[in-house]
């Protein structure tokens, strides 16, 4: 299973694109945000929490097809199916892989990007807390979808049609726990109710995906 | 002994739904025209919402049957899953663009309604909100049904899609309503209320009601036995050509 983290770690860094892209993506929504709506500081601090929010989803969406993808073209996948790692470890990697690739770097790259839409100062370490407890479920929730779509040529679109209304809890309170935390209001609850969705889907849709990774490696 | 599994049976469910359809579909016409036409032209007009208090003739039921056609979904995938019946997976098929019709009427009955009352076409209240996250599943799990070929494995992931999906359902429910207070009013119809809604208003809607419940039915059977000779067709077809 370690051979295996590392093994994606380093598809991931070596083999182009997938490592820095989401990086990129996020920088790119946040430069745009302000041409959409206006330079002014007061309004962009304002929104400033909840784009972070959806760039950080944005950015994690457009990975998620590299989860499975390649490992099934070129029958990895296969091979992996057949190892005596259980398929529910297997999508747990998967999805750790993923997170660290693409979550982790987002999370450390954020404080900067905030800087960009002028959060206000007490917002960035409930940004960063609320990015922490939420990209994990991000992850995971999207390793069901790609293991959904696997098997589907120019599954994509599709891919982000499934997955975009399961994140819609976890933006809810993610995004939430940060507007609270910037505005110093008390973000506890919507603390709580992340923290709880995060580990909910951790523990139990591993089994899922699996499940579907099984029907499409029949 | 007659049990519900022998309707699993193909052939067994499209003779036993040739018999009942024109009974369903009837039941629900009548009941749609009478409850209509009761409820636009016979019913008093609301002090304080005028005659747009009509509307609540098609957009409650609609709304109704909008999340009871995924809970059917629901209870036939578990069944396709558990059971691998597959009439049972080709129910839910055929429930679901019913199910996501219902839905935007809703949503659109539910604007016209809203346009007068509350000034608005749209607000981002609670309920509005997850039939709107409805509508998305229901749109996910159609396209993922059209996206694959082999149609068990589409069976299999789309009802596995459908069992984690009304998970997240429930989640974003209560999620947005967390997020933010409604301009919606709360149940007006439930079984556990002494008082529901005056019974000049109560008794056309129940007839509406029932007539969507039963068109609900009516439309599933008859897409459910679509469905059944498109497979048996497709069938055919395969084995003239191999012979």
């Amino acid at each position: 299973m370690i051979a295996l983290l590392t093994r994606d770690l380093r598809l991931a860094v070596r083999a182009g694109g997938g490592f820095g892209l989401g990086l990129a993506f996020f920088l790119i929504v946040v430069t745009l945000v302000p041409f959409s709506v206006g330079p002014e500081n007061a309004l962009l601090s304002e929104i400033a929490p909840g784009i972070l929010w959806l760039g950080a989803l944005l950015a994690c969406l457009l990975s998620l097809d590299r989860i499975f993808a390649l490992d099934w073209e070129d029958g990895s996948l296969d091979l992996l199916a057949t190892s005596p790692v259980p398929m529910e470890a297997l999508v747990s990697i998967k999805a750790l892989a993923h997170w660290l690739t693409t979550g982790l770097p987002l999370i450390v790259a954020t404080p900067v990007f905030a800087l960009l839409l002028s959060l206000p100062q007490a917002g960035y370490v409930p940004l960063v807390l609320s990015l922490f407890l939420g990209t994990p479920a991000l992850s995971v929730i999207g390793t069901f979808g790609a293991a959904l779509t696997v098997g589907i040529k120019r599954g994509g679109l599709l891919l982000s049609l499934l997955v975009l209304p399961l994140y819609v809890p976890t933006l809810i309170f993610g995004a939430e726990m940060a507007r609270r935390g910037a505005l110093g209001l008390d973000m506890k609850t919507a603390m709580m109710m992340q923290a709880g969705i995060s580990f909910g889907v951790i523990a139990l849709l591993p089994f899922a995906s699996a499940a579907v990774l099984r029907v499409n490696l029949r | 002994m007659a049990s519900i599994w022998q309707y699993a049976n193909p052939r067994k469910f499209i003779q036993t739904t040739d018999r009942v359809l024109p009974w369903i579909a009837g039941a629900a016409l009548v009941a749609l025209i009478v409850g209509l036409v009761w409820g636009f032209f016979f019913t008093p007009e609301d002090y304080r919402q005028g005659s747009t208090v009509k509307i609540i003739y098609l957009h409650v039921p609609s709304a109704l049957m909008a999340i009871n056609g995924w809970i059917m979904m629901l209870a036939a995938s578990l069944i396709w899953i558990v059971r691998r019946h597959h009439v049972s997976a080709l129910a839910a098929r055929a429930a679901a663009p019913v199910g996501a019709t219902m839905t935007v009427i809703a949503l659109v009955t539910g604007a016209i309604w809203g346009q007068p009352m509350w000034g608005t076409w749209w607000a981002w209240d609670p309920r509005l909100t997850s039939f709107l996250i409805l509508f998305l599943f229901y749109l996910g799990y159609m396209a993922l049904w059209a996206a694959i070929e082999n149609d068990d494995t589409a069976a299999d992931l789309t009802s596995v899609l459908c069992l984690v999906g009304s998970v997240f359902a429930v989640l974003s429910r209560y999620a947005v309503n967390f997020w933010n207070q409604g301009l919606h009013q709360g149940a007006s119809l439930s079984l556990d209320k002494e008082e529901n809604v005056a019974d000049v208003f109560y008794f056309p809607l129940l007839l509406c009601i029932a007539g969507f419940v039963l068109l609900f039915i009516a439309l599933v059977f008859l897409r459910t036995q679509t469905e059944i000779r498109a497979r048996r067709m497709r069938a055919l077809l395969v084995r003239e050509r191999l012979g």
